[in-house]
Parts: structure tokens; sequence; C-alpha cells
């Protein structure tokens, strides 16, 4: 058996994805390849799995019948998604259960997006709308990531997502096209919304350390900058169209461009909330912890049983 | 009483205990104990929901004075609720919801079984449908009360206490009166008391599977069915009709 150098395996795996054809588990892969992308699907996995908390707030506060049956089907969608995500993380060798206690202890980060309060039942709307939306965006181009269990798994989670979308697009037409009261409550919403949701696609490009050789690698496909151009583009147009105002001065339609330009987002902010001081950073982790805590003697109890059963099984 | 009144009230019964329960296990979502079981959880409180919705809009066309589900469902005075005490205890841990849900769960087959029969084809049609998520329900919960009662010791004492709290509520599952009287005559509806002692069966197989046992002390409550509850119904429905109240008139 010939042993192959570090960079004829390195030349070799570049070449596969210059000419797209995915890495799969059993590849050789560069460290830093599986490192990037277990840390981004892990991430990826905890965001929907924290995501469940802000939108589970309304549940059990639900308007009607229909509400409470949509939202606890896309909340459970949500939980779904972190399933496949972690399975796939999986495939590269990360355990679910200690890289859940990374996201306990705060060293595994998640969207911060989801580290802002929900305060009101139009927050339905606007997180199916802009926050399932800005998913998408980032998501989309991931389903041509050159890691195949990621790739697939993004398939199916972006029908999923573009389908909340919608349904928070059509609570947030029906709010905005309602009485007074939900007018009101809609554009509130949207105010609280509007920046968080555009710092979803990360820093600016300048600042975005990991971009080139993610791009590189095939594992992020467009940059934060574009993403986020392309987000506003569309949803500029969505908020015209029920009538609600994007809270942003400087918003205009750049002729040259072909693109909104838009006003100065706040990364002090960004950073502030990355770093754990956003407005429900610690209600978040501390629900999840408990959760884990609260139900150590279930998982303990279910293994307890199955070793029980084997035993039996062996002597019988 | 009429008929129309009976059989109305009989169908808002069960409509009523989908509703609280289905209520009570979306209390859990993002909070269970595995990501597993926290989809579990939401399912079946997803099929209460729509067994809910099915119910209620039967409820309306038979009571016939153009009310949506929803008017049903959340502006109705604490009284009026005529759901089991049982659903509307709350979720304390997780083994006090999976008996909850096991007892709910082995009535709710054999009286959903009976109701396939009903010479209402509309509660025929609803009652079919909703047990092929009824099987389901009770097949989780039996393997999740055997898991439990025979897993740790932990794990023993929290479910059996389960046990001892709830069972006072488990007698109400058989309450009758004259609601059901009348639509049992109709053959409308079905007579629970026929499968008493099938439901007190089942329980003590899956309980012995499980090395649970049933309370020395069987002194037993009632009320839910007549509108009158444990103090825990209350809140539950603050939350709930939060919305319906504070926005009177308004489509959501
Ligand atoms: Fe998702
Ligand atoms: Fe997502
Ligand atoms: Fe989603």
């Amino acid at each position: 058996m010939s042993t192959k150098n570090i960079e004829e395996l390195e030349k070799e795996f570049q070449a596969k994805i210059d000419a797209d054809i995915k890495i799969e588990p059993n590849d050789w892969m560069p460290e830093a390849y599986r490192k990037t992308l277990m840390r981004q699907i892990s991430q990826h996995a905890h965001s929907e799995i924290v995501g469940m908390l802000p939108e589970g707030n309304w549940i059990t506060r639900a308007p009607s019948l229909k509400r409470k049956a949509v939202l606890l089907a896309k909340v459970q969608d949500e939980a779904g998604h972190g399933l496949y995500l972690y399975s796939a993380a999986e495939t590269l060798g990360l355990d679910r259960e200690s890289s859940i206690d990374d996201l306990h202890s705060g060293k595994a980060k998640y969207s911060s997006i989801f580290n802002y309060p929900t305060l009101s039942w139009a927050d339905m709307g606007t997180i199916g709308w802009l926050v399932d939306g800005a998913a998408i965006m980032n998501q989309v181009p991931l389903c041509r990531c050159s890691y195949g269990p990621y790739a697939r798994a993004m398939v199916r989670v972006c029908k999923e997502e573009s389908f909340h979308q919608r349904q928070g697009f059509e609570i947030v037409s029906l709010l905005a096209n309602g009485t007074p009261e939900q007018k009101q409550m809609v554009q509130d919403s949207l105010n609280r919304f509007w920046w968080p949701a555009l710092m979803m696609f990360g820093p600016n490009d300048d600042n975005s350390p990991n971009s080139a050789q993610s791009v590189k690698w095939k594992i992020k496909r467009m940059s934060n900058d574009e993403l986020r151009q392309q987000f506003i583009d569309v949803t500029v147009l969505q908020a015209e169209m029920v009538g609600l105002t994007i809270p942003d001065k400087d918003l205009k339609w750049n002729e040259a461009t072909g693109h909104y330009d838009f006003g100065a987002i706040n990364w002090e902010e960004f950073n502030q909330v990355i770093q754990g001081n956003g407005p429900c950073n610690k209600d978040r982790i501390d629900a999840r912890r408990n959760a884990k805590e609260n139900g150590a003697w279930v998982r303990e109890a279910a293994n307890a049983f199955a070793e029980k059963r084997k035993k039996k099984e062996l002597t019988h | 009483m009429t008929t129309q009144e009976a059989f109305y009230n009989y169908i808002v019964r069960f409509g009523d205990d989908s509703l609280i329960l289905g209520q009570r296990l979306s209390e859990w979502c993002g909070h269970g104990p595995i990501l597993e079981e926290d989809i579990a959880l939401t399912n079946i409180a997803l099929d209460l929901i729509g067994q809910t919705t099915n119910l209620f809009e039967l409820a309306v066309q038979i009571e016939g004075k153009g009310k949506d589900v929803d008017q049903l469902a959340f502006l109705r005075l604490e009284k009026e609720y005529t759901n089991l005490l049982l659903v509307e205890q709350p979720n304390v841990d997780f083994g006090y919801t999976i008996v909850r849900q096991f007892f709910f769960d082995v009535f709710r087959k054999l009286t959903f079984e009976a109701l396939c029969q009903s010479s209402d084809e509309k509660l025929a049609a609803i009652a079919e449908k909703s047990l092929k998520e009824i099987k389901y329900h009770l097949k989780h919960s039996s393997e999740w009360v055997i898991r439990l009662g025979d897993g740790t010791e932990e794990s023993h004492t929290r479910v059996q206490a389960a046990v001892n709290t709830l069972w006072k509520f488990t007698n109400e599952l058989f309450y009758q009166d004259e609601v059901d009287q009348k639509v049992i005559e109709l053959g409308l509806g079905v007579d629970t008391s026929l499968f008493k002692e099938a439901w007190q069966l089942h329980v003590e197989k899956v309980f012995t599977e499980a090395t649970l046992t049933i309370p020395a002390n069987t002194w037993q409550h009632e009320g839910g069915r007549k509108g009158t509850h444990t103090e825990h119904l209350g809140y539950l429905l603050s939350e709930m009709q939060y919305m319906q109240r504070a926005y009177p008139n308004m489509e959501w």
C-alpha cells in the first residue's frame, strides 16, 4: 500500500471539492475542515433547539385552535431539524450530549436572534417571516455544501423552513390587515425584530475571519453581506405589500446598484448578544439546562430498563 | 334535557378532555427530558388539539347557534368546562405527565373503540380517526410507565408517587349522569360502565410489568363533568384564554 503524504491527500481533497464531488463521512478530510464543519453544524443544531423556546413561549397562549396546532407543529419541526443536524454532526465524530453540554456551559454558540424576547402574538408571525426567512437565505446555498450529510439535511430542513416562512407571513399579513390594535401589534413586532434579523447573517465580510477558507471548501457558498443584501431586497417588498414600515430611515432603493441601501447595523449590540449579554441569553440557556437536568432521572431510568431487558434476554 | 342538549354536552365533555390535556402537554414543548420525548409529547398535544377541533365542530353544528370552535374553546367560564379533573392536573414531572396520560389513554381507547359504533355517523367517524392516534398514545404511555416503574429506584419512587396522587381522579373517568343516559338510550353514546373492569385489568397488567401498585387509599374525587374543578384549571384557562379575552372579536 502506497502511503500518500498529507499534501497529496489535501490536493485530492480540494480537487474533489472543485469538481463538486460530495465529501462523505468515511472520506479523508483535513482536520480543519472537519472541525469547521462540526462547529458550524452543531451551532446550527443548537440554534434549532434554542429556537424552540421563544416560539414555545406562545403555544399555551395561541389565540385560536388552528394557530395553536400550527405553532405546535412548527416548534416540533424545529426539534426535528435539531435532531437531523445533530445526526449530521455525529457523522464527523461529534457526541450529541457533550456538544449539548458545551451549549449549556456557554462554550458553543447559537443564533443570536433567539436571545430576543417574544412579547406579543405578532412575534409568532414576525419570527416565521423574518427569522425563518433569513434562515432560508442562509441555508439554501448550504444544500450544495461540499459535505454530503450536511447538504442532504439542509435540503429537508429548507423545505420545512420555507413552509414556516409562509405561515409566518400569513400571520403578519392577517394582522397588518386587521384591527388597529393588531396593526400596531405587528408593526411593533417588526420594529423589534428587524435589526436582530439582519444580524443573523453575521458580521460584515471584512470582519468575518473564517469566511474565505469556508468558501474555498464550499462549506459556505455566499458571503454574509451578499446574503444580508438578498434578504433585505426581498423583505422590503413583502413589508410594502402588507403596508408595514421597515424601521430604518436610511432605507432606500439604489438605482445604480439595483439593491436597497440600508442604515448602519449596531454591531456593538450584536457582539454583546453573542457574548451572552442579550435580553434572554441567560433565560434560554437556563431553560435548556433545566430541561436536561430535570430529565436526567428519565434518561437514567430508560438506560437502566434497557440494561435489565438485555440481561433478561440473555438468561432466557 | 332534550336529546340535542344531551348530545351537545356529551361531545363537549370529550372535546374539553382533549383540549385541556392538549394544553397541559403543550407546556412541555421545548422542555422535554430528551429531544425525542419533546417531539413525542408535542405530537400527542397536536393530536389532542386536532381531536378538540373535530369534536367542537360537531358540537357547534349540533347546537346550531352559529358559534365557532374558538368561542367554545376560549370563551367559556371555568364552570362551563366539563373536562375530567385528571386532565387538568399539572405536569409536575415527566412521571406525573406519563401516568396521567396512561390512565387517560386506556380510558380513551376503550371509549372511542365503542364510539365507532355510534348511531351518529359524524361522531363515529371522529372516533375512528382519533382511535389510530389514541392507540399510538397508549403504546407510548404504557411503555414509559413500564420503563420508569422498572427503571431505577428514583424513577420507581417518582412514578409510584404520581400513581398515588392521581389515582383519586380515575373513578371519574366512568362518571355517568342524565347526559349519558339520554345518549346511551339512543345509541349515540356509550355506556362506559361496561368497560370499567377492562380499564382496571389493563392498568393492573401494565402496573405488574412496571412493578407499580395501586394505592391503598382509594377515596375518589369528581366534579369536572359538572363544572366543579380543582384549583388548577383557573390558571390554565387564564393563560389559554388570554388573547381572546384581551382582544375580543378579532380574527387571528
Ligand atoms: Fe428549523
Ligand atoms: Fe434553521
Ligand atoms: Fe423554522
